[in-house]
């Protein structure tokens, strides 16, 4: 027996259940894993540095970001007398959204299927999937720069406004580069939703049967694509080493400089949103989504969570660029190493 | 339900859009700017253009919009701008309410002697809004897409040679 489809015309109210409780899975997952991201972060970076990282609150640590969070929670909010109080408030809002909206479109697991009213349904583990999934999510990372540009243009701050400016230029740089490194995947693909992408990546390597059991990800034909989308994302979201819109030695504390209490805290929480956005697009992309050896969305999770520990890694490791440095590798290596992948692709597209 | 969405968004789209003429604020404006491009995207969906409205986002909202947020924040105009232009507020105004007038005319009097376009809801259904558009444009109207690449690079080539301080 094939399963139906839920539609929103047929079945109205089993329609909207199984969406509202997607949604809220989705995004009650997504606030637990920022808020642990804080924590693990704080501890890995302490583990490599010889520290212990926090070990007070609770067992282990494990109540530090609830302790934190009731913390800035109940701080003063203080807004500046000179500031753009409109924008101020804004910002922070405007970075946070877009990072939150990019997770609806990523498939975190295969169709879950049940019976209801004798008839079987399967349903994706995807919030919604838009036929052009990637570019959607391109174009909210595209308009996540609004928050930071907004808190240091509004924030009537120079060390606001410098970090802004950096911000800005930065991240338009690096834009380009990682849009360019993904259309070598949708060539591949022939399609910009996420799941269709996924499903592409199942077949067996190169369509080689002797070697099944190695799966079709992207990462072993697009090595390079791979390489330079990791190393723009990192760029785009301000991680180390290119955390130059919040240089503590120059900038004091960048775009946020001016900012105090909950609305501090949801510049930190955006930053970790945007990680795990990130990782769960790379993972999308290039690693199979949620395909793999374990029941589905464990198999998304743990890629997941691997990239993130590999960003808070190169957090411990890496040194910041200057600003000349970010700017050379942006736009002279970055940039013309993606278009000459796409250039490589075509040919090879063409010639098998 | 879709023509309730389209009146909302489309209240919102005009009084974004006439906040933009009406702030005395440039980051105000920008800010009702971005605004006005993302309720057009919401049209685009609505139309079944859902790779326009991608492309009107991340082109319009995100790139061409930072710049020109880029530029205030770099010039500073916060007080600049203060003093009123009459003039050529009125004249716009002028201008714009002709055109509204005659255009209106048209619409209400002209006869619709187009026919219906061989793109078609089930045609963008059945073969995918991306692909029709990426055949469209690689395709039927190559050269013109060809041209317009050979202009932007003119304008590329330019604004390069402007910005240097010896050639």
């Amino acid at each position: 027996m094939t399963p139906e489809v839920l539609t929103l015309s047929e079945t109205p109210w089993l329609f909207t259940g199984v969406m509202l409780v997607k949604i809220i899975v989705a995004f009650v997952a997504t606030l637990l894993i920022v808020a642990y991201a804080t924590y693990a972060e704080r501890k890995i970076i302490g583990r490599m540095q010889s520290r212990m990282g926090p070990n007070m609150t609770g067992p282990k640590g494990l109540l530090q970001p609830i302790a934190d969070g009731l913390k800035l929670f109940f701080k003063e909010d203080i807004i500046p007398s000179q500031a753009h109080w409109f924008a101020f408030i804004l910002a922070p809002m405007m970075i946070l959204a877009p990072a939150f909206i990019s997770i609806s479109v990523i498939p975190f697991g295969g169709d879950l299927q049940f019976t209801y009213d004798g008839t079987l349904y399967a349903v994706p583990m995807q919030i919604t999937d838009l036929n052009i999934g990637v570019l959607f999510i391109v174009a909210m990372a595209g308009l996540g720069v609004y928050g930071i540009v907004l808190a240091g243009l509004a924030s009537n701050s120079k060390y606001a406004l410098l970090g802004g400016i950096r911000s800005t230029a930065q991240m338009i740089s690096y834009e380009l580069a990682v849009g360019l490194s993904i259309v070598a995947i949708f060539m591949l693909s022939e399609t910009l939703s996420l799941r269709g992408i996924v499903a592409a990546q199942q077949q067996p390597l190169w369509g080689l049967e002797s070697v099944s059991f190695i799966p079709n990800w992207y990462i072993f034909c697009q090595p390079l694509a791979f390489v330079l989308f990791v190393i723009g994302s990192m760029a785009e979201i301000n991680r180390t080493p290119f955390d130059l819109p919040e240089a503590e030695t120059e900038l004091v504390s960048g775009f946020c400089t001016e900012y105090s209490a909950m609305k501090y805290a949801l510049f930190f929480m955006a930053e970790y949103a945007n990680m795990i956005t990130v990782s769960a697009i790379a993972s999308t992309l290039f690693l199979g989504g949620w395909g793999g050896p374990f029941y589905g969305w464990i198999n998304f999770l743990i890629k997941v969570f691997a990239f993130m520990f590999f960003f808070i890694w190169i957090r411990a490791t890496f040194p910041r660029l200057r600003y000349d440095q970010l700017m050379f590798l942006g736009w002279k290596i970055m940039l013309p190493l993606a278009l000459v992948n796409i250039v490589i692709t075509g040919i090879a597209i063409l010639l098998w | 339900m879709e023509a309730i969405l389209f009146y909302l968004t489309a209240t919102v789209a005009i009084i974004s859009a006439v906040f933009v003429t009406q702030c005395r604020n440039p980051i105000n404006s920008a800010l009702n700017l971005i605004t006005t491009f993302l309720c057009l995207a919401v049209f685009y969906i609505m139309l079944e253009s859902p790779f326009m409205a991608a492309i009107q986002i991340m082109v319009y909202a995100g790139a061409i919009m930072v710049l020109i947020v880029f530029v205030i924040m770099l010039l500073n105009l916060g007080l600049a701008v203060k003093e009123r232009y009459t003039h050529g507020i009125a004249g716009a105004g002028v201008l714009s309410a002709l055109i509204l007038f005659v255009a209106n005319y048209f619409i209400r009097y002209g006869e619709a002697t187009g026919t219906g376009g061989s793109v078609t809801s089930e045609v963008i259904s059945s073969y995918g809004h991306t692909e029709l558009i990426g055949r469209a444009m690689f395709v039927d109207f190559l050269l013109p897409f060809e041209i317009a690449s050979i202009l932007l690079l003119v304008a590329i080539v330019g604004a390069v040679i402007l910005s240097k301080r010896e050639v």
